[in-house]
């Protein structure tokens, strides 16, 4: 008899133990623009940093909510005990409120319909426990967020089948993509119960379009199954076309008085738009009473502090900062990517046009790779942390079926740091075509000597390794 | 082709739906001293309301933690980023120095070996999916927590099989319980990985002997199975014997290949109970089982506690001082309550078991019953809500063996409500016994005293929805 079970023992939450090299050697050697100006920068991790001061100053005057106080008196005691898990209703109010503000108001929300989590971690996995057996299926477009592969999967046994996208077409999802997909399942033995998209796209950065969303509705009624739409980045929308929410494209379309409209489930976070990923805040919301009462049930399992609930409903109760915060905040994120992507043009490379959301560019460096596979990828992959000195997220990671694209934060670190990674990748790239092939690029003293692939991956493969921060 | 899931549809959850008639009693007609002082009272909820104050008084001389500031500086950014899975470092430093000190420094523990969790809720149901596949069987000493049927078995897939202890000897847990329990296991095809016990217990309220640890440390090396202790409400031991931690327990036995062993013990911990803070989600598991250890840090990420939760409560517990005098003088303070409700029980011939530790009374209602049957106990649990007005936990919703005992709670109301209750129990306790055994007893308060029929209670609790947590 096995000791353990087998999904303690596999620990296969399906992540690509060489995708942590990157942050294996950002934590032995990180980037201080003091102290270490020769480390290694993190663009690995997509945090939003660039508002912070904007919460601080809403706490400074509003000292009282994280002192436990409401009009003056203390409220501790209530809030030690409550452990509702239907939520504190003040802060359901608030957040769908807040989660139509972001949508311009074209959506609205019934709290009653939300439920809290902690955490879009905990809400992903919480759909899967409600919306699959072990052994069904969900199709997600690729290139998609890591962490699924562990969210959706581990412990709920259900199965991921990708929908191939591509940049021929800016890695739009498409009807054949989509059928393609299903006939994988089906030859699979597989039986699909959804899909489920992330809107805006990790790593992609980019907003569905209302025909890609369109199609989506379209093909799910045809199946017969569920939609989950990921919406945890629809805050960080700093670029036109605007946020498009499954909700809103459903609701123009007269769907409410239909069935699929019981099968489109949506889930937030306050981790990305509010850069409060410590706090662990996430929510579920939908249309069908039975998936909303068993995921209240099941958000047993992982609740969210009510001390927590408590500081982020006057927060987000108060209508003059969220408006503020949400379109300085964009602006933020706006010129920060400009920054970037004129960095990133500056040394040869492009990237994903269209990205306008997200705190993430997805770039090209196809023409970097000597050939066109993923062993090539993983070697500029290396080289770039090694010799650039920069933490990036590789396209296969995200299971990308094209090589050379790569996930580049730049919202977790100061303007000086990323002009610095701009100026370094600009470097590596004019002596990576000036050079011949293999040449290689002595970037700092301390990493310059680059390892065996069989000597990274034993070390990997014994360490324990995984940032929620991934995302 | 279904919709849900088989768990979301089904709604097992394992729970019994007429369990919660007396919550929405309550909430309907809910006790209040000045607003409602002929309403339910409620005992059916294991909450430590007895010491805020000491909690408060912390708080407001220690502000600046609140406010999210170390040393003047505000940490508001590195709290707001921090998710690591590993877990608030000073946390945990500070959670293995106070579960040492609940166990009077007999053991010490690692805090390497802790993983955070929101809530022991969280860290049952995590160890039943690195412990067990679906379909193996975890056996549970009778009576247990209601919620386990939810927590250790919906999501997992894993079996409960009760190690049935009775009266007979204070629902002691017996050697040949467990081998009883483990051979009906067998029986219905069920490999069982381990045993799962509550120490101090709930609903018992009273900490495990040695010989109890040393059948399951014996039982456990026999089997070669776990053994998980949930000691949540170690820190609610107010009573000799003091509390023997399972870890103890296995040190003092001095066991051969005691490493082995320890491979397969993993304590549960919560500051819900200790500290009366269910509301902050904070759960724990501590195992010596580095894979269990390394799985469970990675399941934690579907449900970490909030960094501002960390923050706030490593800051409490490092002040060694007020944890001191936290500890005792709340251990005092259940104490003295306990006494209260058991004095007062006793006034009404009614007799509780011997308890030592836990946040209620294990209440022996036996002699009320109009047969010793469960239903005698549904309809005895009914007027108790009804006639009395007080919502207590009937032993048949914990899977106890025996008709007729009862869990009421004590600390989660004032001292003048829990006298009101025990007036009321003193009064209903005297109709009862002047009465003959099927005479409806007419009561003195005004509230709903008409019975209802069986059909009607339970046609709107199975709409009803329930308050899960708070019913530990």
């Amino acid at each position: 008899m096995s000791l353990l079970s087998r999904k303690a023992i596999c620990n296969t939450h399906g992540q690509d133990s060489s995708y942590f090299l990157g942050w294996q050697e950002y934590e032995k050697n990180p980037f201080d623009e003091v102290q270490n100006p020769n480390g290694i920068i993190q663009m690995g991790l997509a945090e939003n940093q660039l508002s912070f001061d904007l919460l601080e100053s809403w706490l400074a005057n509003n000292p009282d909510v994280a002192g436990f106080k409401r009009d003056g008196n203390s409220i501790f005691r209530e809030l030690a005990l409550f452990q509702d898990y239907h939520g504190l209703p003040s802060f359901k109010k608030a957040l769908v409120e807040f989660m139509a503000e972001i949508r311009g108001n074209r959506v609205t929300f019934d709290p009653s319909r939300i439920v809290l989590t902690a955490g879009a971690t905990s809400a992903n996995e919480t759909l899967m426990f409600c919306l699959a057996e072990a052994g069904e299926a969900f199709l997600l477009p690729t290139p998609y967020y890591p962490g699924f592969d562990r969210d959706l999967k581990w412990r709920t046994g259900a199965e991921i089948v990708p929908i191939h996208c591509t940049s021929s077409n800016g890695f739009r999802i498409t009807a054949s993509a989509l059928e393609e997909a299903y006939q994988e399942a089906e030859k699979r033995n597989l039986r699909v119960k959804g899909v489920l998209v992330t809107n805006p796209s990790n790593p992609l950065g980019t907003t569905m379009t209302r025909s890609e969303l369109n199609l989506l509705i379209k093909f799910i009624t045809a199946k017969n199954i569920h939609l989950i739409s990921d919406e945890i980045y629809s805050g960080t929308v700093f670029n036109s076309p605007g946020f498009v929410s499954v909700m809103e494209v459903l609701k123009d379309g007269d769907y409410d008085k239909t069935e699929v409209w019981n099968r489109v489930h949506i889930v937030y976070s306050l981790s990305k738009d509010l850069g409060l990923p410590g706090f662990r805040v996430g929510a579920i919301y939908s249309n069908d009473d039975m998936v909303v009462a068993a995921a209240t049930k099941m958000s047993s399992f992982g609740l969210v502090s009510s001390q927590t609930q408590y500081l982020l409903s006057a927060l987000l109760s108060d209508k003059k900062f969220t408006k503020n915060y949400i379109s300085e905040n964009q602006k933020r994120l706006r010129k920060r990517q400009r920054m970037l992507v004129m960095g990133l043009g500056k040394a040869g490379i492009s990237w994903l046009e269209s990205n306008n959301a997200g705190l993430f560019c997805w770039v090209d460096m196809r023409h970097l790779l000597h050939s066109n596979t993923f062993e090539e990828e993983m070697e500029l992959w290396k080289k770039i942390v090694y010799d650039v000195g920069l933490n990036i997220s590789p396209g296969s990671s995200c299971h990308c079926t094209e090589p050379g694209w790569f996930r580049v934060c730049f919202a977790n670190m100061s303007e000086a740091t990323l002009n610095l990674a701009m100026q370094r990748l600009k470097n590596f790239v004019v002596e990576y075509s000036t050079a011949n092939g293999h040449k290689r690029l002595h970037h700092s003293p301390k990493n310059s000597k680059k390892k065996s692939l069989t000597q990274w991956v034993f070390r990997l493969s014994s360490r324990d390794r995984d940032r929620e921060s991934d995302r | 082709m279904k919709m849900l899931s088989r768990k979301a549809s089904c709604d097992s959850h394992g729970q019994d739906s007429s369990y919660f008639l007396g919550w929405q009693e309550y909430e309907k007609n809910p006790y209040h001293e000045v607003q409602n002082p002929n309403g339910i009272i409620q005992m059916g909820l294991a909450e430590n309301q007895l010491s805020f104050d000491l909690l408060e008084s912390w708080l407001a001389s220690n502000s600046d933690v609140l406010g999210l500031k170390r040393n003047g500086r505000s940490v508001f950014r590195e709290l707001a980023l921090f998710q690591d899975y590993h877990g608030f470092p000073a946390f945990k430093n500070e959670l293995v120095e106070f579960m040492a000190k609940l166990r009077g420094y007999k053991v010490a523990f690692d805090p390497n070996k802790l993983v955070l969790m929101a809530g022991s809720t969280s860290a049952n149901e995590i160890l039943m999916f690195c412990l067990a596949e679906p379909g193996e069987a975890f056996l549970l000493p009778t009576p247990y927590y209601p919620g386990f049927d939810r927590d250790l078995k919906w999501r997992t897939g894993v079996e409960i099989v009760p190690i049935h202890c009775s009266s007979s000897n204070d629902f002691r847990i017996t050697a040949s319980a467990l081998e009883e329990a483990y051979q009906r296991a067998q029986k219905l095809n069920l490999i069982v990985k381990g045993v799962l016990v509550t120490n101090p217990s709930n609903p018992l309220g009273s900490t495990m002997n040695r010989d109890e640890l040393n059948h399951l440390i014996d039982f456990a090396i026999k089997k070669e199975v776990h053994i998980i202790s949930d000691e949540i409400y170690s820190g609610t031991v107010f009573d000799s014997p003091s509390f023997i931690s399972i870890t103890e327990a296995v040190m003092e036995k001095h066991v051969d290949h005691e490493t082995d062993l320890l491979d397969r013990i993993h304590i549960v911990y919560s500051l819900s109970k200790d500290l009366g803070l269910p509301g902050f989600r904070v759960g724990m598991i501590y195992s010596n089982n580095e894979t269990v250890v390394a799985a469970a840090t990675k399941m934690s990420s579907f449900g970490l506690v909030s960094s501002q939760t960390q923050f706030l409560l490593s800051n409490m517990l490092s002040d060694k001082k007020f944890t001191s005098k936290y500890i005792k003088e709340n251990q005092r303070r259940l104490k003295k309550r306990k006494d209260m409700l058991v004095s007062g029980l006793r006034s009404a011939g009614i007799g509780c078991a011997k308890s030592n530790a836990g946040l209620f009374c294990w209440v022996d209602m036996r002699y009320l019953l109009r047969s010793d049957t469960f239903e005698a106990e549904k309809e005895l649990w009914k007027r108790i809500i009804f006639e009395v007005g007080l919502n207590i936990s009937p032993g048949s919703s914990c899977h106890c063996s025996e008709p007729g005992w009862f869990r009421v709670c004590f600390a989660n109301m004032s001292q003048e409500t829990l006298k009101v209750a025990i007036r009321r129990i003193e009064a209903f306790a005297e109709s009862s016994s002047t009465a003959s055994g099927k005479e409806n007893l007419s009561h003195q308060r005004s509230v709903r005293s008409s019975r209802r029929s069986l059909s009607k209670w339970v046609f709107p609790i199975s709409s009803y929805d329930d308050h899960e947590p708070a019913d530990r």
